[in-house]
């Protein structure tokens, strides 16, 4: 086992025992933290594919993820209120059902928004990217049926079969199975033949595309998985907090997504993971000393951008072999 | 009174799309000479609008207010450009992004520290109180129109700074060739300093102008900031010329997309239907004009040869 593997393997068992012991304390609260930094790692896991394997970067996949937390939303809600969705079609309650149309939905939008801002590459893909984002957060707020401005409520978590997903320590345990599902097909995916091309789109497209394999289409692929991702990371959220609105849908959640890739480490198997311990824990430990936790969070990001590069994992388990 | 109703929209969208001139142009400059993506730049737009709001409100004088809102924001820019923006121009895209989005939560966090969350106001200057006739009945306020003015004048300000001055010649330079205008003895630090205070203070300036419409508050710069990168994407990033076209066609389609589109879908379906149908598409219509802008020129309508 290299150093990598026992770090993440250390990670892992924090990630499952913090839970275990709260909830064994009757400290509740603390395994709710807990699943905010499993769904929150998955969100990022997702764009860590397009971002650190791609070196694509996304300034708009919050657009997916708000879009999975929507789907789950108005799923529900239709469920709750029994009126059929469209042409007949009912809502839904039953989670792995949402979780399907949340990652179509993820996938069938993120399609044409890659085709479009991979047309272009550095800084246009990153304000692209961005403007698109914005473009649903817009949408979003002027289209009354959903809430608009003040989003929707889920009355009742949806439904997992054969768990009781209204307890925080169940859900917490679905999440995590979705969480470590999703990085073995992260490992999975980038140890395969369409990893391979993907880095190597990320090194040198050019060099890609004379061995004749077209760069454009490996990373729309990329793109377009890792927004699928992200959006079931959004159902999670949105069933997490039981509700939706814009905010999941806002720029500064998008930013926040890059901040974890790059608090845990770029293109890291458990850099998602680790950034979302981080974080979370800074937003819980700061934000009780102060109202103005933004603010030293600030801080501690610019020194980390301009004097620590690598991130948590690469300070614990030295430089990684791909970059 | 619809040819009034018209003028006054088309009016608002010119003025929208000055004030987003304001903001690309910065933005548009530091690209072009230093090679940065600065997310903070909608901050110093914030910056600008509260130095105005706070010296207004201290000393009653508008015109007090927007040179303090000029200063502070070529101040803020230069402070950052020296303590933070400097260690960033060898760094790649990701980094940058980074850095800034840094800078955007410590200065809104300190906007709201020193301010308050709640919103301040400021007064439409005495002088340009009042409304204008329009052909066709109706009125319109001298205050917009002067934004207007106020936005071309600036347009050809930055057209003869660039292309008749020295120090415009250094910035075209430091476009081309930094290490070549370095080896030629031009401070490029102190050049780079300069460029990101005088981006800095453009911000800010738009922050003033439209602090006296808008009510002065902590992240009111960030939409801006977003929409100003649709400008430059659809105008090409480091072109002045661009950020000036592409921001009068993003005011001007945004702001008559929401006045038109309510009505021609109302030839179409119920009047009560068609306002929130028309709504939500006209707050898509600028993204969607970029993005078939983009299908034709990637590199946008006035792409910098780099």
């Amino acid at each position: 086992m290299n150093r990598e593997s026992a770090v993440n393997l250390l990670l892992a068992l924090l990630l499952i025992g913090v839970p275990l012991i709260a909830a064994g304390m009757g400290e509740p609260f603390y395994v709710t933290l807990a699943t905010r930094v499993v769904v929150l790692a998955l969100a990022a896991a997702g764009l860590n594919l397009a971002l650190g394997l791609g070196g694509l970067l996304s300034f708009g996949h919050v657009a997916f993820f708000g879009l999975g937390g929507y789907v789950a939303g108005i799923l529900a809600t239709h469920a709750f209120n029994a009126e059929p969705l469209f042409a007949g079609i009912p809502g839904t309650t039953f989670m792995p059902l949402i979780w399907l149309v949340a990652v179509a939905v993820a996938g069938l939008v993120a399609l044409p928004i890659g085709a479009i801002s991979l047309r272009t590459t550095g800084v246009y893909f990153i304000m692209i990217t961005l403007a698109f984002a914005q473009m649903i957060y817009y949408f979003a707020i002027s289209w009354p049926a959903y809430g608009g401005e003040d989003g929707l409520s889920i009355y009742v978590r949806n439904a997992f079969p054969g768990v009781n997903t209204a307890k925080p320590l169940p859900y917490f345990l679905v999440c995590l199975a979705v969480l470590m599902a999703t990085l073995l097909l992260f490992r999975l995916v980038e140890g395969s033949r369409f990893g391979s091309a993907l880095q190597a789109a990320r090194q040198n497209g050019t060099r890609l595309a004379a061995v004749g394999i077209p760069p454009f289409k490996i990373r729309l692929a990329a793109f377009t998985l890792s927004a699928m991702i992200t959006g079931l990371a959004g159902a999670l959220y949105a069933d997490l907090n039981r509700f939706v609105g814009p905010s999941m849908l806002s720029w500064q959640m998008s930013g926040e997504l890059i901040v974890l890739i790059i608090l845990g480490g770029k293109g890291r198997l458990f850099g998602p993971v680790a950034g979302a311990m981080i974080f979370v824990c800074l937003e819980y430990v700061l934000g009780g000393i102060t109202e103005r936790w933004q603010f030293f969070l600030g801080l501690i990001l610019l020194v980390i951008v301009l004097f620590a590069r690598g991130g948590l994992l690469g300070l614990l388990s030295g430089k990684a072999r791909h970059v | 009174m619809f040819t009034a109703l018209l003028i006054e929209q088309l009016l608002n969208g010119l003025q929208l799309g000055v004030m987003l001139f304001l903001m690309a142009a910065g933005l548009t400059l530091i690209f072009g000479v230093m090679g940065l993506i600065n997310l903070a730049h909608g901050s110093l737009y914030m910056v600008g609008a509260f130095a105005c709001a706070t010296i207004a409100a201290a000393t009653g004088s508008f015109w007090l207010g927007l040179v303090a809102s000029l200063a502070a924001a070529a101040g803020v820019g230069a402070l950052i450009e020296v303590a933070v923006i400097r260690r960033l121009y060898d760094r790649d895209h990701l980094d940058q992004v980074l850095a800034t989005f840094a800078l955007i939560l410590i200065l809104s966090e300190g906007a709201r520290w020193l301010f308050g969350s709640f919103p301040l106001y400021l007064d439409i200057p005495r002088q340009l109180q009042g409304a204008v006739p329009l052909p066709g009945g109706g009125q319109y306020q001298l205050y917009r129109l002067a934004i207007i003015a106020v936005g071309f004048l600036v347009a050809i300000g930055l057209y003869l700074l660039i292309s008749k001055t020295r120090l415009g010649m250094r910035i075209r330079a430091g476009e081309s060739d930094r290490e070549m205008i370095a080896a030629l003895g031009v401070d490029i630090s102190t050049l780079y300093t300069v460029v990101f205070a005088l981006g800095a203070a453009l911000a800010g300036l738009a922050g003033a102008l439209v602090g006296a419409l808008q009510s002065v508050q902590v992240g009111m710069g960030e939409p801006v900031l977003i929409l100003a990168f649709v400008v430059i994407v659809i105008g090409g990033i480091g072109s002045i010329k661009g950020a000036l076209v592409g921001a009068v066609i993003v005011g001007v389609v945004d702001t008559m997309g929401r006045f038109l589109l309510p009505s021609l879908l109302a030839l179409t379906m119920p009047a009560a239907q068609a306002t929130t149908i028309g709504a939500a598409l006209a707050s898509m219509l600028i993204y969607v004009v970029m993005a078939l802008i983009l299908a034709f020129r990637p590199s946008g309508l006035f792409a910098a040869e780099t």
